[in-house]
């Protein structure tokens, strides 16, 4: 059950080399193997939504791959959003809109929006709703987390 | 958001009252907040839990050279006894880890030490407990009954806690009824279910000697005390931090067993130790709530006006007592506060807490009151129907109007708007255009219905509240210590401890305006026991009074002084100088200095101000208020399926009166979260024990949270009647918005049911239990 598989994950640009038994989830790769702990675990059953990352252009939920499977794959995570010190416009949103509270689920939140909106900008409210309902949230009650994501999606349009 | 105010107005400030954006974000938004469970760790701990609702612990059998834990090794620490002095209360411990007997499922049994979070839960998986089963005592009625198997043997019939209260007319009153009205309402259990879960990690210190444990706590100075005291070690000798922590709601408020073997290993092995909750776990065995019987009888004479009041609350309060505020902490405060905002002198209330073999009640956002409005509303609105007057109508002839009013169970209620909240809520949703589109919809097959909720909201209440309950632990007074250090920056060191609520951004708003510099400039220091004062953390809608309270003493002070200062350096009487924009200016003229330049010879030219002020620049409040009351009205409009038993809430509409409000985004924010729980709590959740005490809602998808999907947009009005029981007028209100929705949704169903000729007040009223309803009114037809 310990035997460790050696792979390289590819997280925000950057390479780590880890050691992992098959078993280990890519969201406990990421946060203790490779110490971004930005990504976070809510249930680790594929409900809360609070691991969600991208991989390769789909947002997906770390806490339901295995790392060996990401091995190869462009990883982004909360970490890797911004530009330097420009905040990416989909955390401005939520900080102008008082779109989180404890900040807990912020990350996957805001890895979700992104996600979804890099591959349909124009995405209907409706939509949007659907996606943004895959995710929970115990804090905002998701008005304003809602209403980030839409000026979000206004300013990626830009 | 629209604003009404009520009171004086404004004081012409320029930071409270405004919706800045929060200190707290730009962290959290890049992944950089810090919580417990992101810190790396040299031991981790999983726990072995009780597959047995009841029973004798036989043997405990742990793998060769595994490090497994079990009550046997902890022989010196002592057990969880929460006190309280009143109410013919059975004080009953909690051991650490069970020991001899198990009571409920999820209980810890043993504790497994390991180098990984992996090799802990797979040894605890080879970890064998036989244990001897007895019959569970799952529900709060069986509790009760004759011949009930005894959880505890220090609470004769399982009652652990029994509150009694009546008004002397009472029974001469009761008898002049032209009608009573009886609500039956049922309350399941619930979950506070913070989106993190709870952890905690222990690190011992081999210089010092000391512990540092981080842990997800709401109370980080009373954990320090408490597991300090079960351990038996020196205070001092502990420092706990509450990290960033990812939301409370009052599960987070408690002491937990886990978090004091966890520190007992670190210092027994003198390394570093970490357990992080799984959700399991945070569903099964953290802390549940809400789980009562509520019987609630109103007298009315012939005008529908409400003259007396009876109620029993039941509350199953699951094996053990919560450590502090006991497990009193639902039914003692629903027997002082059942009389809500209505005028009503006479009243009799039997309030009984009893143990079952279930996991342990605590706090939860709203704590007593979701349950208590909705029994009330409920009441209400079966009184209107009873009556053949409109449900607002009702209300019109029974609100409280004249304030300060002195209710049947001796509280004081300040200055409140429960009439006006309503009215702006009825002018905002047109009755007659909705009762209109019912009709239309109820025609064509479609089940449309509207429900009111009123509803007081106690909140900032001090340590005396807490002291009339007879607790050992009396929480309520808050202390900051505010610092202009010497190069002008200002922190703020508080003893609350917020997690989500936006306290950093409020508290400095209100310092800015008192001493003249910009939130920015200003940090506000929680969570520490090594750097923040004593204090009691946040709870009960408290945060924003009591430490707003200290922090505008404080602020105050330090103002004071800063005048006296700048009235030396500027050759000016004080009365003409006027801080703001960062410097002291005196009025009418150009000449000033900066705020930074004076914090700078407070400390370093302390011979200059002639022995007037003491040097340095650090000042400390102390608040301790008698508490105050929120208020709002909530409505719900909801659509139900009458064929499949689901609602949806189409609207929402909130009309809430918290004081001055010092930053409206965060207000808003607040409310939104609390009637997006709310409305779970009204139509989704629950936590379903089966009859041998199994959990069957041990995850997520099983016990539902509401999603995006059935949260409705909110539509907020606010009044601003400024308290005269908080220095800064504000009113609590992170609790208010769970409170409503309970009432408001209920009565919008019955109000759907109509046609039906059914009624429900069971929350949550999932599609299942409606549908049984109205299988039961197409079968009688
Ligand atoms: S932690 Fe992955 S979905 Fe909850
Ligand atoms: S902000 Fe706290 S869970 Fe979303």
């Amino acid at each position: 059950m310990t035997d460790k598989a050696t792979i390289t994950l590819t997280i925000n640009g950057k390479d780590y080399a880890i050691a992992v038994e098959p078993r280990r989830t890519l969201a406990d790769a990421i946060r203790e193997d490779c110490g971004q702990t930005g990504t976070h675990i809510g249930c680790e059953h594929g409900v809360c939504g609070a691991c969600t990352v991208i991989v390769d252009d789909a947002p997906v939920r770390s806490c339901l791959m295995f790392a060996v499977q990401a091995e190869g794959k462009n990883i982004r995570t909360v970490e890797g959003l911004a530009n330097g010190d420009t905040l990416h416009p989909m955390q401005q949103a939520f900080m102008d809109n008082h779109g989180l509270q404890c900040g807990f689920c912020t990350p996957g939140f805001l890895m979700l929006a992104v996600g979804v909106l890099e591959r349909e900008p124009n995405i209907s409210d409706e939509d949007l709703i659907d996606v943004l309902s895959s995710n929970l949230c115990r804090c905002t009650g998701y008005q304003n987390i809602i209403k980030s994501v839409r000026a979000a999606a206004q300013e990626m349009r830009k | 958001m629209s604003a009404h105010t009520k009171g004086s107005g404004g004081d012409g400030m320029k930071w409270v009252g405004r919706s800045i954006r929060r200190l707290e974000d730009p962290a959290l938004v890049q992944g950089r907040g810090r919580f417990t469970g992101d810190l790396p760790s040299a031991r981790w701990v999983r726990f072995v839990r009780s597959p047995n609702a009841a029973g004798t612990i036989k043997s405990i059998t742990a793998p060769e050279g595994a490090m497994v834990i079990t009550a046997a090794d902890i022989k010196g620490v002592k057990k969880i006894t929460p006190m309280l002095h009143k109410f013919n209360y059975k004080p009953v411990g909690q051991p650490i880890l069970a020991d001899g007997e198990v009571r409920f499922v999820g209980e810890a049994v043993a504790a497994v030490v390991a180098a990984s979070e992996e090799e802990a839960e797979d040894i605890a998986d080879l970890v064998e407990i036989e244990i001897e089963d007895t019959a569970a005592v799952v529900d709060g009625r069986a509790a009760i009954e004759d011949g009930a198997r005894q959880i505890h043997p220090e609470a004769p019939g399982n009652v652990i806690l029994k509150g009694e209260a009546k008004t002397p007319g009472f029974d001469d009153v009761w008898a002049t009824a032209a009608k009573i009205i009886r609500c039956d309402a049922r309350s399941h259990r619930q979950n506070a279910t913070p989106m993190e879960a709870r952890a905690a990690h222990a690190a011992y210190d081999p210089v010092s000697g000391r512990i540092t444990l981080h842990c997800t706590a709401q109370m980080p100075h009373l954990m320090r005390t408490a597991i300090a005291d079960c351990i038996g070690m020196p205070e001092s000798d502990l420092r706990v931090i509450a990290p960033d922590v990812g939301g409370g709601f009052g599960q987070k408020m408690s002491l937990c067993t886990e978090y004091v073997l966890v520190t007992w290993l670190a210092r027994h092995l003198k390394t570093s130790v970490a357990w992080t909750e799984d959700r399991r776990e945070n569903l099964i065995a953290s802390f549940h709530s809400r789980d009562q019987y509520v019987t609630l009888e109103g007298a009315f004479d012939k005008d529908a006006k409400l003259i007396a009041l009876r109620a029993d609350v039941l509350s199953n309060v699951g094996a053990y007592s919560c450590f502090p505020t006991t497990c009193g902490v639902e039914p003692l405060m629903a027997m002082a506060e059942m009389p809500g905002p209505y005028d009503v002198q006479q009243y009799q209330c039997l309030a009984r807490g009893v143990l079952t073999n279930t996991c342990t009640m605590a706090a939860y956002r709203g704590v007593s009151r979701p349950v208590i409005t909705f029994t009330l509303e409920r009441l209400m609105d079966k009184a209107a129907k009873a009556f053949a007057v409109d449900p607002i109508d009702i209300r019109r002839r029974n609100l409280i109007t004249q304030f300060p009013y002195k209710s049947a169970m001796g509280l004081e209620y300040d200055e409140a708007s429960y009439r006006e909240t309503m009215e702006i809520a009825v002018e905002a949703i047109n009755m007659p255009a909705f009762r209109a589109r019912q009709q239309l919809a109820r025609d064509k097959g479609e089940y449309l219905g509207i429900g009111f909720a009123t509803f007081s909201e106690r909140t900032g209440y001090g340590s005396p509240a807490f002291a009339a309950r007879g607790m050992a632990i009396t929480p309520g007074w808050e202390t900051v210590h505010v610092t202009v250090d010497p190069s002008g920056f200002v922190e703020a060191r508080i003893g609350s401890s917020p997690h989500g609520q936006g306290l950093r951004t409020t508290l400095a708003q209100i310092i800015a305006d008192e001493i003249g510099v910009p939130p920015e400039m200003i940090k506000v220091i929680h969570g520490d026991t090594d750097t923040a004062p004593y204090g009691w953390g946040t709870f009960a809608s408290r945060s924003l009074v009591i430490s707003g309270g200290a922090t505008l003493i404080a602020a105050r002070k330090i103002r004071a002084k800063l005048l006296k200062i700048a009235g030396h350096m500027l050759e000016a009487a004080e009365t003409d100088i006027v801080l703001e924009d960062g410097k002291a200016k005196v009025a009418g003229t150009d000449r000033d200095i900066s705020i930074a330049a004076m914090a700078r010879e407070a400390y370093t030219q302390t011979h200059r101000f002639k022995g007037e002020i003491e040097p340095g620049l650090t000042e400390s409040g102390t608040y301790d208020p008698p508490g105050t009351f929120s208020n709002a009205c909530h409505v719900a409009l909801v659509r139900l399926d009458a064929e499949t038993g689901h609602v949806k809430v189409e609207r929402y509409l909130v009309a809430e009166d918290a004081g001055r409000i010092i930053n409206p985004m965060i207000a808003d924010g607040q409310v939104h979260g609390g009637v997006a729980q709310g409305i779970g709590n009204a139509l989704l959740e629950e936590i379903i024990y089966d009859e041998s005490g199994a959990i069957l809602t041990a995850n997520l998808a099983d016990y539902m949270p509401p999603t995006a999907h059935e949260i409705p947009s909110i539509e907020l009005h606010h009044m601003e009647t400024l308290s005269t029981q908080s220095i800064t007028k504000a009113k609590g209100l992170g609790e208010g918005g769970t409170i409503g929705p309970p009432a408001a949704v209920l009565n919008a169903i019955n109000d759907a049911l109509t046609p039906f000729g059914v009624e429900i007040d069971t929350i949550p009223a999932t599609p299942q239990r409606i549908r049984a309803l109205l299988r039961n009114a197409e079968r009688a037809t």
